[in-house]
């Protein structure tokens, strides 16, 4: 199968420009300006973005073990829609991916019936109890990117100290959810005026920032990279943008809901809005975005996170953490950051394609002669309002519905196989 | 005398009209009660639904009579003995309810907003009988209109709130509803257990108990949950009276009439002495019979205003047409 890709506007972590886009047997074999040959296939892409497959280090397939929530098939196929042909999954599934048999298990199956490719994060410690590092060096052997206890934080940090330092051996990006869980009390929504207001239990921001602060000294001190996931605070970007100036080999995500919502998204008691790190206030976005406009903030991630509308219509204490993710981070991060006059968008692409793969240490994320055809089609021309009933996603959790943004993924193809096409999916 | 609503789900969603409509109507409601023949029929054939997720005997009989005193049908459901334990979800049961043609949903629950999300879910008025660490609107209704009897206004005055504000619903509430009415609620307790950023929701925080008490027109004394002792969010009982307690040396910092009053049931010994819970300036009881009248009220303004026309002359005086409307 041989595509052409004409007359689009190629943009990279290094570059911008004008290209045509040739691909043969799931291979980029040329990029050039005006490049002509013979093709199966013709896409014209006038003014719209070619763009290294996005790469989404941070999300929740929910497979195995809650496929009412989402699975591999309707998790990739909601990746695609949204742009991305690599996602990292992370192991709190049921059961815990703290074993080569579950990884195994992910890569079968996404390698079966997933239409994107899929990288799965193992746990760091067994049942992620945080007390017994799992089995990582068997997991790396099966296919692990990383190692997470996502949606937990290993709190004992002797525990976390011995995850790096296992971790290094491995070469594996130690992954960290930051949440002093104790200081957190049970909290459901962001500590201040509202939570007081609403009656709700807060958050404070402390809880996140004092693991953060911890991760990136246990980092400092025994000399191991680790990844920061879902900063959401100011001092969070504060505490990250100090170590990495003194040398601390730190990086950092942030998703979408954290430069785009405050808190205010949980008034009259608004479930959808309900994650963890809790959504914060004005000027936590703003330190969001200053932090992803310097570097301190290197990629965004989605933390896409399905819940089946019934964890959602309950009462706020009760409800799930969490929101989809995939099929609006594009359009939100381009609307609110390039749009918005803050990042440019190879910038853009940095964060989303090329960087989360050089975090996670997997071949993806550029857009060159001689690479697997990973690609995604973005038309910036388009205004539209966010209609969840939309989405592919098997679960519909965002507070996003009706929001306004410009973008839309136009096409993915992964591998070199067409996934969608003209905003829609064909596989 | 109106109020634009279907649901009374906190004071912060009532404008200052309304909460004025509610207490005129109270007063007119107290007048019933006290003519002997309590029994009206102004909510005849409506059905008032009793739904307790949390366990208070004060507040779910002060509504099951204002319900029998309006006439009403009532039904008491205590749902922790039935459908939770089966798993059934608020939004099923709420649904169920309205299916069986309930007009009023009288709900008190352990979670903040419950009583928000049930009344998106039901064509019945939805009454917040006490929602988690929320909102206690008719607490703070009948303390409003304890206080207007006997100060004619709320305007002006420095209502001293003392104890546990994080998990009071009773706080939130009052602060809310006499702020917006003009009144200075200035509020007091163990730091642990002052919300984050309550200030700005019109309450002056107090550095020590003898700025919070010192001409005050009104202490309110709040209950102490006892049980969240396991949590440390204060050393011990006696530290507690000795520091946060109101007893008669700190009270006579407060204005001579001052009123004294608590939410119930108190503490003896802890938020007050019993010198104080029964002493000349308590308003304690009266507190819970105001309590049937603004339930009364409120009741009367969500179902059953069609059954009765209450006119307000230009002397400002009340006809109270109890006789047009009993059978
Ligand atoms: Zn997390
Ligand atoms: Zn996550």
């Amino acid at each position: 199968m041989k595509i052409l890709i004409k007359n689009g506007i190629v943009v990279t972590d290094e570059y911008e420009k004008r290209q045509n886009v040739f691909i043969e047997n799931g291979i980029v074999s040329r990029i050039e300006e005006n490049y002509s040959a013979d093709a199966d296939m013709v896409l014209d892409a006038d003014g719209l973005y070619v763009l290294p497959g996005l790469v989404d280090a941070h999300c929740h397939l929910r497979d195995p073990g809650y496929e009412y929530k989402e699975d591999i098939v309707s998790g990739t196929r909601s990746a695609a829609m949204g742009g991305f042909t690599s996602v990292a999954c992370m192991p709190n599934t049921n059961p815990v991916a703290d074993n080569k048999t579950v990884i195994r298990y992910i890569i079968d199956k996404a390698n079966r019936e997933g239409v994107v490719h899929v990288f799965p994060i193992g746990a760091m410690t067994k049942g992620l109890r945080g007390e017994e590092l799992a089995e990582i060096g068997e997991m790396k052997e099966a296919g692990i990117v990383g190692v997470s206890d996502d949606g937990r934080c290993v709190e004992n940090s002797s525990v976390m100290k011995k995850v790096m330092l296992y971790a290094r051996m491995f070469n594996l990006p130690v992954i960290c959810h930051c949440e002093d869980s104790r200081l957190s009390e049970d909290g459901v929504m962001n500590e201040g005026a509202l939570s007081t207001e609403m009656g709700l239990r807060g958050i404070s921001k402390a809880a996140e920032e004092i693991m953060i602060a911890r991760d990136v000294i246990l980092s400092k001190r025994f000399d191991v990279p680790v990844h920061i996931c879902h900063v959401s605070t100011v001092l969070g970007v504060e505490i990250i943008r100090y170590a990495k100036r003194t040398g601390v080999k730190v990086t950092a995500e942030t998703c979408p809901h954290y430069f785009t919502l405050t808190e205010r998204a949980c008034a009259g008691y608004n479930t959808l809005a309900k994650v963890n790190p809790p959504l914060r206030n004005e000027e936590d976005v703003e330190a969001i975005i200053r932090g992803l406009c310097d570097g301190t903030i290197d990629i965004i991630a989605t933390d896409h996170a399905p819940h089946h509308m019934d964890e959602k219509n309950v009462e706020f204490d009760k409800a799930a953490n969490g929101m989809v993710g995939f099929e609006t981070a594009l359009p939100l991060s381009y609307t609110v950051l390039v749009k918005g006059g803050h990042i440019s968008m190879r910038e853009l692409v940095r964060k989303m394609s090329t960087k989360p793969a050089e975090i996670l240490g997997i071949d993806k994320g550029r857009l060159i002669e001689g690479k697997m055809a990973d690609i995604t089609i973005f038309n910036p021309n388009v205004d539209y309002q966010i209609d969840i009933s939309k989405f592919v996603s098997k679960s519909k959790n965002s507070p996003f519905h009706g929001f306004h943004v410009s973008g839309k993924v136009v096409a993915t193809i992964v591998n070199g196989r067409i996934v969608v096409k003209d905003g829609e999916l064909v596989v | 005398m109106t109020i634009n609503k279907k649901d009374i789900l906190g004071i912060a969603e009532l404008s200052r009209d309304e909460i004025t409509s509610i207490l005129d109507t109270a007063s007119i409601m107290k007048r019933i009660i006290q003519s002997g023949d309590k029994k009206t029929n102004y909510l005849r054939g409506k059905t008032v639904l009793i739904l307790f997720y949390e366990n208070s005997t004060r507040t779910r009989v002060s509504f099951e009579l204002a319900a029998k005193y309006m006439g009403a049908d009532t039904i008491n459901i205590n749902v922790s003995v039935s459908s939770v334990a089966k798993g059934e979800t608020l939004v099923d049961t709420g649904k169920t309810l309205n299916s069986m043609g309930a007009d009023v949903i009288v709900i008190r629950h352990n979670m903040s907003g419950a009583p928000h999300l049930l009344a998106k879910h039901v064509n019945a008025s939805v009454i917040n009988a006490g929602d988690g660490m929320h909102e206690h609107p008719t607490q703070a209704l009948l303390d409003m209109f304890t206080i207007r009897e006997y100060y004619k206004t709320l305007s002006g005055l420095k209502v001293a709130i003392i104890g546990d504000i994080y998990h009071s619903r009773v706080a939130r509430s009052n602060i809310i509803g006499l702020a917006k009415m003009g009144a200075k609620p200035v509020i007091y307790g163990p730091a642990t257990l002052i919300p984050p950023e309550i200030e700005k929701m019109g309450a002056k925080i107090a550095p020590t108990i003898n700025d919070a008490l010192y001409q005050a027109d009104v202490v309110m004394g709040l209950r102490m949950q006892l049980e969240r002792q396991k949590n440390a969010l204060f050393p011990s009982k006696s530290e507690y009276a000795r520091f946060f307690g109101i007893n008669q040396v700190n009270l006579s910092l407060a204005k001579k009439d001052a009123l004294w009053m608590h939410p119930g049931p108190v503490n003896r010994g802890v938020e007050m002495t019993s010198g104080v819970i029964d002493g000349f300036n308590s308003v304690i009881n009266e507190q819970v019979t105001n309590g049937v009248a603004v339930r009364m009220a409120l009741l009367y303004l969500l179902a059953g205003r069609e059954n009765m026309k209450v006119s307000r002359h230009a002397s400002g005086t009340v006809d109270i047409p109890v006789q047009e409307a009993c059978v």
